[in-house]
This record gives C-alpha cells, sequence and structure tokens, in this order.
C-alpha cells in the first residue's frame, strides 16, 4: 500500500517551513548557476562517527527500487539507498541540490539545465554520470516500469509519447556532456524542482538494473549514504556505511538494522528495555496515553505537524449533496475539537484542505464554525427541515470507526441519519472512485498526504476535475473548471518575485473551494516518534518531513567510543 | 491401499483444483481494484490502464484463471503486485518459519492436552478435575492475540525469560508455540478425558483391575493407547486450524512465517500472494488429513483403509 495507510508523513514547525520554502524557491528560480561552495556540507560538532542502531517495521519492507517503492517503510531507506538530482536540507523543506552540484532556469521557466557533482560514485563503484539520470528518468516513465510516480513527471517534454508505449525515451531529456543534462518541459512548472527531489526520480544504474531485472527492488544499487549488507525475507535488512560516499564525513552510523515483522506494541516494549532505538511505525495508539503520562518516556518522544489533512467528502453529484448549503451544513454541524479529544490530541482540528505547514495555507481564514443552530437553519432553507437519511463510509480500522461515530452524532443532532459502512481499505477506495458509489467518505487511513512540500499538490487529483473520473482520488466528484484554470495559472508562475503570489493564489483557490464546500475538513494529523535515550542529532531529524520517518543519514548514536 | 491412496491423491488434487477455482474467483469479485494499489494515488487513469493492460486484467474471469492455472501447472505461482518478487520465492523463505512454529505448536498441545485430560479423567468429578476443565475452556476461548499479547507481558517483558518476539533459537519458540498450542491442548484435554472415562468403563479395563494389575500398567499400557486415537486423528485436522492462528500468532510475535505474509498481502490486495499461499495452506491441510487417516490403521488395527 502506499504512504496514505499511514498518516504520519511530517513536517516541521510552520515558522521555519514558510521562511524556508520562500527562499527554496528563490533559490529554485535563479536564473544562474548556483555556487558549489554553498553545498558544503554541514557536520553536527556533537556528532560521533560508528556504532549501528536498530529499527522496527511491522510491515514488510516490498522493494527498493526507486522507481517503484511508495510505501512508509521503503520511503526513506530509498533515500538513504539512492540520490536524486535534488534534496532537501535534512529535517526541513528547503530544496537545495544533491546530485546536481548547480543548475539553470530558462526565463520561461521550461528549460532546467543540470551540472552534475564529479566523482559520486554507484555502489558497484561505476561513476555516476547523465546519461545515468537521463536512463533513470525514461526508466520511471516507461509504462513497462509500472511506477506509482510516472504521473509526476507529466510536465517534462515527450513523456506522452513514452506514457502511451510509443517511444523508449524522453525526448525532452538530453545528455549535454557527462556532467550536464537538459530537461525541457512541456509547459512551466513550478514545482519541477520538488519533482527531480522525489524517489521516483532518483537515479539508478543501467547495467545492475539490467543484471537483475524485476529483482533490482531486491538488489538496490544507488549511490547513497549506505549500501545493502544483508537482506533476509520477512526478517530483517541491514545497511552498511557507504565508505565512498560523495558527502565526507556522512553517515555517521555503521550500520543500521531493520527487523521487520514487529508489531508497534511489541516494538515498544522492546524499547523500553533497550533492544530497540527507534519503532518506525510510531507509538500505538493503544499505548498513546501511557506514554505520555510517564515523564521518563516523554522525554524521548518527538513531536512535529506533518502535511496532512482528514476530511469527509460529500459526493457532489449526488442529491441531497448536490446543494451547496447541504454541504456547508454539514461542515458546521461537525464538533472538530471533539474529534481531536477523542483521538488523544494527536491532531489540531482544520478548516481548510491545506495543513498549516504547508505554503499557502491561509491562517486567516475562519472557515465553518461549530454551529447546530445555523446548520439546521442552512438544512431547512435547502428544503430538508427534517434531515435525511444517508451513508457515510469509514475504513475499518481504530481509530478511523470512533471517528466516525462521532461524526454520525453529530450529524444526528442536525437530522441527517448516516448510516455506517465500515470497510476495508480498498473498498472504500474503490467505493470513491465509483460516481455512484458513496455519498460521504471520511477519509482517515486514506487521506491525503502530500508527496512534496507544495500547494498544488492537494488539488489536482483530489479537489480538480482530473481526478473526477471513475477509479481516481476526487471523491467528492466536484469540478468546478474555472478553478482548474486558475491552478493551471498559479503553477506556471516562475518567476521567484512572484512565489508569494503565486501561493496567494493557491489560498484564494481554496478558499473557494470552501464556499463550495465539497469537503468537510476535521483535523490534520501530528506526528510522534519515539527513539531510545543513546540517540544522537536534531530533533527535526526524527520528524524529518521528507525522509519519512526518519533521516538515517545525519542521525548518530551517542554511545561509541 | 495402494488403490487407496491413488484414489485420496486424484481427490486431494480436485479438492486443489476447487480451492483454487474458489479463491481465484472472490478476489475477482472482491469489490476493491488491485491496479489502484499498484498504481497509487498519484497515478493517471491512463497509467492505471497501462498497468492492468499490462497484468492482463482487462481479459475475462477466465482467461485470467486459465492463465493462472497453466503458470500453476508449470510450478510458476506469478509475482507479488505489490514487493514485485516470485510469489514462490517469498512463501518458500517464510514456509520453515510456518513449520517449525506449528511443530512447535503440536508439541504443546498433545502434551499439555493430553496430561490435562489424563489427570482430569483419574480424578473425575474432583476439584482437580474442575479446575483443569476450567482451564480448558478458557484455553479454547480465549482470543489468541490476547493469549499472546499477554504471555509476552508476563514471561517476557515481566519475567525476562524470553526474548520479546522475533525469531532464531529455541527460547524464541517457546511462547509462540504455546499461544498456537493452547486452542488445540483446551479441546486435547476435553477429549481425552471422556474418551479416557470411556475406556476406564471397558470390560478388559474391569478384568485388567480384576487381575491385578498396578494402577500405573493400567492406565499408560492398556488404557492409554486406546483413549489417544481419536486425539491422533485430530492432529492432522489441527493444521488446517493453525492455518488461521498462525496468521494472529506470527503477526504478535514477530515470526516471519507465511500468515504474516498472508496477513500484510490481504490488506494491500496482494493477489498473487493471496492465492499462493491459500493454494499452500489447502495442500498442508489436503495433506494433514491423508495423513491421519493413513496413520489411523497403525495405531488402532480396528481401522482399515478401503
Amino acid at each position: 500500500m502506499s504512504k496514505e495507510k499511514y498518516n504520519e508523513k511530517g513536517n516541521t514547525d510552520m515558522k521555519r517551513f514558510l521562511a524556508s520554502t520562500v527562499a527554496a524557491s528563490a533559490l529554485a528560480l535563479m536564473l544562474s548557476f548556483s555556487p558549489a561552495a554553498a553545498q558544503e556540507e554541514k557536520l553536527d560538532p556533537n556528532a560521533k562517527a560508528g556504532g549501528e542502531i536498530t529499527i522496527t517495521y511491522k510491515d514488510d519492507v516490498a522493494t527498493l527500487d526507486p522507481a517503484i517503492g511508495y510505501d512508509w517503510q521503503n520511503w526513506s531507506m530509498i533515500k538513504s539507498l539512492y540520490d536524486g538530482l535534488m534534496d532537501y536540507e535534512p529535517g526541513t523543506t528547503t530544496l537545495r541540490p544533491e546530485l546536481a552540484e548547480s543548475y539553470e532556469i530558462s526565463p520561461d521557466g521550461k528549460t532546467f539545465t543540470f551540472k552534475l557533482r564529479q566523482g559520486v560514485k554507484f555502489h558497484n563503484g561505476r561513476e555516476m554520470t547523465a546519461e545515468d539520470v537521463k536512463y533513470s528518468l525514461d526508466r520511471v516513465t516507461n509504462p513497462k516500469t509500472q511506477s506509482p510516480g510516472a504521473g509526476f513527471f507529466a510536465s517534462i517534454a515527450g513523456y506522452d509519447d513514452v506514457a502511451a508505449g510509443k517511444s523508449e525515451s524522453l525526448s525532452g531529456v538530453t545528455v549535454v556532456d557527462p556532467s550536464t543534462i537538459k530537461i525541457e518541459l512541456s509547459r512551466p512548472d513550478a514545482t519541477f524542482l520538488h519533482v527531480m527531489a522525489i524517489n521516483f526520480s532518483h537515479v539508478v544504474p543501467k547495467e545492475a538494473v539490467e543484471q537483475y531485472g524485476a529483482d533490482f527492488g531486491k538488489n538496490p544499487v544507488g549511490t547513497g549514504a549506505y549500501k545493502m549488507a544483508e537482506w533476509t525475507l520477512g526478517q530483517r535488512l541491514v545497511f552498511e556505511k557507504n565508505p565512498d560516499y560523495w558527502r565526507k564525513g556522512l553517515p555517521y552510523l555503521n550500520k543500521i538494522t531493520f527487523e521487520i515483522g514487529q508489531e508497534p506494541i511489541v516494538a515498544l516494549l522492546r524499547l523500553q528495555k533497550g533492544e530497540v532505538d527507534v519503532p518506525g511505525d510510531g507509538i500505538p495508539p493503544a499505548k498513546f496515553q501511557e506514554v505520555m503520562g510517564d515523564p521518563a518516556q516523554k522525554e524521548r518522544v518527538v513531536v512535529g505537524g506533518q502535511l496532512h489533512t482528514g476530511y469527509v467528502t460529500m459526493n457532489t453529484t449526488m442529491p441531497p449533496f448536490d446543494n451547496a448549503k447541504v454541504r456547508q451544513a454539514v461542515n458546521m454541524a461537525i464538533n472538530k475539537d471533539r474529534i481531536v479529544q477523542l483521538i488523544n490530541n494527536r491532531a489540531v482540528p482544520a478548516n481548510q484542505p491545506l495543513p498549516p505547514s504547508m505554503p499557502g495555507y491561509d491562517k486567516g481564514f475562519a472557515g465553518y464554525a461549530y454551529d447546530v443552530d445555523k446548520a439546521k437553519a442552512l438544512l431547512a432553507e435547502a428544503g430538508h427541515p427534517d434531515g435525511f437519511e444517508t451513508e457515510l463510509f469509514v475504513m475499518n480500522t481504530d481509530p478511523n470507526p470512533r471517528i466516525a461515530q462521532a461524526i454520525q452524532q453529530d450529524l444526528a443532532a442536525i437530522g441527517i441519519k448516516a448510516n455506517l459502512q465500515s470497510l476495508a481499505q480498498a473498498n472504500v477506495i474503490a467505493a470513491g472512485g465509483d460516481k455512484a458509489g458513496a455519498p460521504m467518505i471520511w477519509s482517515g487511513g486514506m487521506a491525503w498526504i502530500a508527496d512534496f512540500p507544495d500547494p498544488s499538490n492537494f488539488y489536482g487529483p483530489i479537489l480538480g476535475c482530473g481526478g473526477a473520473v471513475p477509479g481516481g482520488w476526487n471523491w467528492a466528484w466536484y469540478c468546478n473548471e474555472d478553478l482548474d484554470k486558475k491552478a493551471a495559472e498559479a503553477d506556471s508562475i516562475v518567476d521567484p518575485a512572484k512565489a508569494e503570489e503565486r501561493y496567494k493564489m493557491w489560498s484564494e483557490i481554496y478558499g473557494k473551494v470552501m464556499e463550495d464546500a465539497p469537503w468537510a475538513p476535521v483535523f490534520n494529523e501530528q506526528r510522534f516518534t519515539m527513539k531510545s535515550p543513546r540517540m544522537g542529532g536534531a530533533d527535526n531529524l526524527y520528524v524529518d518531513p521528507v525522509h519519512i520517518p526518519i533521516n538515517y543519514d545525519y542521525v548518530y548514536v551517542t554511545d561509541v567510543q | 491401499m495402494i488403490a487407496y491412496l491413488g484414489r485420496r491423491l486424484i481427490q486431494s488434487a480436485l479438492i486443489l483444483l476447487g480451492v483454487s477455482i474458489i479463491t481465484f474467483a472472490l478476489l475477482y469479485l472482491l469489490p476493491a481494484d488491485p491496479v489502484r494499489q499498484i498504481a497509487g494515488r498519484s497515478a493517471t487513469p491512463e497509467t492505471v490502464e497501462n498497468i492492468r493492460r499490462q497484468l492482463g486484467l482487462d481479459q475475462p474471469f477466465f482467461v485470467q484463471y486459465w492463465r493462472y492455472l497453466m503458470n500453476l501447472l508449470s510450478g510458476d505461482l506469478g509475482r507479488s503486485y505489490i514487493q514485485r518478487s516470485e510469489v514462490t520465492e517469498l512463501i518458500v523463505s517464510r514456509l520453515p518459519a510456518s513449520l517449525l512454529l506449528m511443530l512447535g505448536a503440536i508439541a504443546c498441545e498433545v502434551v499439555i492436552g493430553i496430561t490435562m485430560g489424563l489427570v482430569a479423567a483419574v480424578r473425575r468429578g474432583s476439584k482437580t478435575d474442575q479446575a483443569l476443565m476450567v482451564g480448558s475452556f478458557i484455553g479454547v476461548s480465549a482470543p489468541q492475540f490476547v493469549v499472546g499479547l499477554l504471555l509476552l507481558y508476563v514471561f517476557a517483558v515481566r519475567l525476562g525469560w524470553f526474548p520479546i518476539g522475533g525469531y532464531g533459537t529455541w527460547r524464541h519458540m517457546v511462547l509462540p508455540s504455546l499461544t498456537l498450542g493452547i486452542l488445540g491442548a483446551g479441546w486435547y484435554s476435553r477429549m481425552m478425558r471422556s474418551s479416557m472415562i470411556d475406556v476406564l468403563r471397558q470390560d478388559y479395563i474391569r478384568t485388567a483391575r480384576a487381575k491385578g494389575l498396578a494402577r500405573g500398567t493400567i492406565l499408560f499400557r492398556h488404557a492409554l493407547p486406546n483413549a489417544i486415537l481419536p486425539v491422533i486423528a485430530m492432529i492432522g485436522i489441527d493444521v488446517g486450524i493453525f492455518m488461521g492462528g498462525i496468521v494472529v500468532v506470527e503477526s504478535v510475535f514477530g515470526w516471519p512465517g507465511i500468515g504474516q505474509l498472508a496477513w500484510q498481502a490481504i490488506q494491500r490486495v496482494d493477489i498473487p500472494i493471496i492465492m499462493g499461499v491459500t493454494l499452500v495452506s489447502a495442500c498442508a491441510i489436503v495433506l494433514g488429513n491423508l495423513l491421519a487417516d493413513i496413520v489411523a490403521p497403525f495405531v488402532d488395527p480396528r481401522i482399515k483403509l478401503r
């Protein structure tokens, strides 16, 4: 399953995030090569090199192929085994060049030229070149690869031919010389540098992919900080430090052992005994209050925001939800504070689609306050003074049925009788993608988590007309063509001076969305990670917004000699 | 005997064929789309259709099933949709752990169940008998998830006698085997008790007693071999019960067996793995039953295979 299963993708504090994203956008849009000296690595003066740690996960690691891996366990592992042209400052969402040493963007925002770092070697000893970058992009977009991330590259010229199987190679990607690669887009794309930082664009060596074929994901070869030493299926993976890693002095750890198949509750018990350093699946809900109530344990918990929103969708094509007043009434009827309490305050109430740490989030937006009387009045205006009967779909794992029950009670207070349909994840997703499938869905367990920190990432597939298709993710079947146009306009703004203007346009788009109220946003989840007392490194590495759940390249242990 | 075996093997093959059709049909009818699980939420509808075509999931049911069956007959269980590895490799790498766990569980249930049943039968009506039967009742009815966590908490976390989950040494094996075996132990003790009481009422036991044989000799030489028969017949059937239990027990203890694999595959609608594990389990159950039937005449000469 992809990452949406676990709503734990995270982020650091909002101020830093906002500042850094603006800086990143400005950096991104500098129209000249940025100086390589600026990317010198700052090592943590307290860090000690050496030692090893143990991380646990409940579910198997599916694959370590960066073109395919898209789940909670392998996301950060892949980031430590491979590198992309771009990356983020550790623990933040500030973009920085990685395998690229510098880059240049044409004034029309459609041509990106990356100068590659020299002397970067794959784990097999061969030096990485621009040919590898091109190969990797051709590979991820080729339908034969079956990459869940292929759609991210749609703005590259020639994508449509490759996606349709008419071509094996992206016409927009050109190897200028062994250390320079030029990527031309079919339209200006303000998010393209983020796309070059996402796992799916990470660079792989052709010879290794061809050697292992479909089993490349079990035999990963990249340029990353760690290389794979052992993989016992279903039991453990061992990563070893890559001694030739191009960032000198990193990583700090010699070895990471990932133990697979460990229930979160068992992982927590083992952490308390000192056998585990980080339980990768976080603190299980059943243990949350116990941990937070014990000062010794609470001290080792790291809290961070995350780019997540939990919401109720209302099918705008299905009466009575085709009436905006009914949808607004539902927004006013839900007591979000009570729902946040219900999940032990592991979230903050939401009033708009974007989470607070996302640029474009409108701090001044009032939204629909909890008001039962007003909600009743709106329902009466819409012609349903006595309410109506409907269905609320929900994924059947805790705490989602409990949250749905709370929503059900809130709706009952204004006369709406919502019958719960508690189903497995895949079934709820299927119902949402069917136009006549589900009148209402509580998104918990499947909710949108941003793939990269940009406001556009919350629109297209889940609120745009493009997602309102059979099998799509726009479960409200909301399609506002004016807003689609505005969104396209916003994303074509590539001028660095206009980054703020672009975010403002996005705020307005989401403001308009909320006027139509296809969703009732309920809360934004927080992320809680626990670590053993011997773990060192800044707290934000443990709730890294990008290296999820933790940034293995920069953490260290304090008890090495 | 050979004719009997031949007939049973043909029957078994037919059962497996039936299981494969039914499972394949149920998964086909599942109101969830595996292609969307593979394609992820960022995929465009074209990408989704592309993947569907490549996997042949756009074909009618019988075409899909026929293709699967032909591959199956050549020993190919396909590749996992999510992990993208060979299903055979995934199952083979995990099967030894599950078999080991089942052996441990059989040992637990036989030793505990028979001992409890024997003691209860001999002390019929006493406080010991009542206590043992209440115990067996709890064993039968307690959810394995709870039993597992309880054992883990008491014996691994508090007392530190065993490791907290994992796999590798005999110490890792004790708690999961016990958890998986406790249900069977409960059944066996009840069965053993009634069977033993029944045998102890028989004339030949009275005769043995009248001859003045020692109590131990009567119990272990004359009564036990007869009383234990229904229990042995059960062991083969147990394999089927274990197949359900290992899903829970392996998850609780982080035991890298096929139960864990199945559980993860079900959550992700990873059809090739679900099919593979179901077929392997069905094989195990069929073989277990066959084995129980073949062994029966050796234990009890009154039974004849026909």
